[in-house]
């Protein structure tokens, strides 16, 4: 068995695959990822599944329009069925603090270039039928948002990468990692040792552990984040529908149910990813008091999976000044899936050629040490 | 053309095709082609898949990683839990 590659990457999940297609597409074809279940078995693939492009902060912007136009014409290069839908993402306003808050946030992403508007409530309702009104005072709807499936889109990426020769080995699970003459040492549960001189940190949720193997810090915290999904119904709407206040988002898939979730504050740090009941008494409580006629849908199946949290809510990325070589993918905060494609092609271009990235540098992990100056992403369920 | 899962008419090519591009438990098949993911959970048609993946990869079906069972049993409406909600809230008080 080969176990000596150009580079490796830790995580099976959407970041490691994209990354090690890209870094096969950009030449670096001696590529292996390690991962410790099966693919997409982390927050990857217990995802909501939305991709957007409305975010407050200017990188963020940027980095999802990039992924939407990258989304765009995927499943034609990947040659893989995603059940890509652009049916929008519609964020609903509750309160007049909100209200000001979006008014600078489309005025922002209108100045970026996105096609976004601010709704009021008739109009929302024409989008999603069924939306209890009365609660809400505005939304902002951008028609080129939606969603994918994330199972489809990690195994398109994994396909192709494979193709090209990437080895992606699957139920491997990373215990130690040294560095020793610009060499890195990857140990595993499987007692077969792995060497490359590049590495790749795509562990969401156990990106910290990672990080301390080699003595660095890495500040991201894993919380449990529930979801649940209905039986199938008739089509009710097409976009993502997003609320802060009420802390909810709910999506129609494509076969039919309705996946729905929300951002729980008292949750404790941990990787601990069981159901609870409480999450199916206040998910039903805050989904019937936004659709009230829709009280009579029946929840199939819940679960949970992990938000993988930094302090301003934005992803770690590129390399860090401690260690070379050692490049960050991680931390998003519960958008993975949907920054994916844009950070893994920045990633594998600077890796590959050196090209250098304005949005990497900023979303270097020195800012989180630093900790002074931190804009925190509102725009956060 | 045989069918696998009732309730998502997912047939055997199906889960064929999930096994040729690497999948070797139940839950990656489920995941790719949504074999256990209807109303009911997997009942009928988990045992069926276990069978054709121990088939395919000549493992005995005791080796095949288990399947994760989720809540809630069987399919619950938002009102039935809202109402039950509400019977807990009047008894604490």
């Amino acid at each position: 068995m080969k176990t000596r590659f150009d580079a490796i990457i830790i995580g099976g999940g959407i970041l490691g695959v994209s990354t090690a297609y890209e870094l096969a597409k950009a030449g670096m074809t001696n590529v292996c990822v390690l991962e410790r279940h099966y693919l997409a078995s982390g927050s990857t693939g217990r995802c909501g599944g939305g991709f957007r492009q409305q975010w407050s902060t200017e990188t963020n912007t940027r980095l999802a329009m990039d992924s939407v136009a990258r989304l765009e014409m995927i499943e034609e290069e990947l040659g893989y069925r995603t059940e890509f839908f652009q049916g929008g993402y519609l964020i609903l306003a509750h309160s007049e603090e909100e209200e000001k808050q979006f008014a600078k946030n489309v005025e922002m992403q209108r100045r970026l270039g996105l096609n976004v508007e601010i709704v009021d409530p008739v109009e929302a309702k024409k989008i999603v039928p069924f939306l209890n009104t009365e609660l809400i005072k505005k939304a902002t709807w951008c028609p080129k948002d939606g969603h994918i499936n994330p199972f489809l889109l990690t195994q398109a990426y994994a396909n192709a990468a494979r193709r090209l020769g990437v080895e992606i080995h699957l139920w491997t699970n990373v215990t130690g990692l040294m560095k020793k003459s610009n060499t890195f040492f990857v140990m595993t549960d499987k007692g077969v040792h792995y060497e490359a001189p590049l590495l790749f940190n795509c562990a969401g949720g156990f990106s910290r552990t990672i990080g301390n193997m080699l003595n660095v810090e890495i500040p991201v915290d894993p919380y449990r984040h529930e979801i649940l999904v209905t039986e199938p119904v008739e089509r009710l709407w097409n976009p993502m529908v997003i609320s802060f206040s009420v802390g909810l988002y709910a999506r129609q898939e494509m076969s039919g149910g309705v996946v729905m979730g929300m951002g729980d504050p008292n949750e404790p740090v941990g990787t601990y990813v069981g159901s609870s009941m409480h999450f199916m008494y206040e998910m039903s409580k805050r989904f019937t008091r936004l659709f009230p006629k829709l009280d009579k849908l029946r929840i199939v199946r819940q679960w949970a999976g992990l938000y993988e949290m930094t302090a301003d809510a934005q992803p770690i990325l590129g390399p860090i000044d401690e260690i070379d070589n050692f490049y960050q993918a991680c931390g998003f905060s519960g958008h993975g899936l949907m920054l994916a494609p844009a950070v893994s092609q920045l990633l594998a271009n600077m890796a590959v050629h050196g090209k250098k990235s304005e949005v990497i540098d900023s979303l270097s992990v020195k800012r989180l040490y630093a900790l002074k100056d931190v804009v925190r992403e509102k725009s956060v369920v | 053309m045989k069918v696998i899962c009732r309730c998502l008419d997912v047939t055997e090519d199906e889960v064929l095709a999930a096994i040729r591009q690497g999948a070797t438990t139940i839950d990656e098949i489920r995941r790719l082609v949504r074999a256990g993911m209807g109303s009911c959970q997997g009942r009928t048609c988990r045992r069926l898949v276990s069978q054709i993946i121990s088939r395919e990869l000549k493992t005995p079906a005791a080796e095949i990683y288990p399947p994760t069972f989720r809540p809630p049993n069987r399919p619950v409406s938002f009102s039935l839990i809202n109402a039950e909600l509400e019977r807990h809230e009047d008894e604490e008080s």
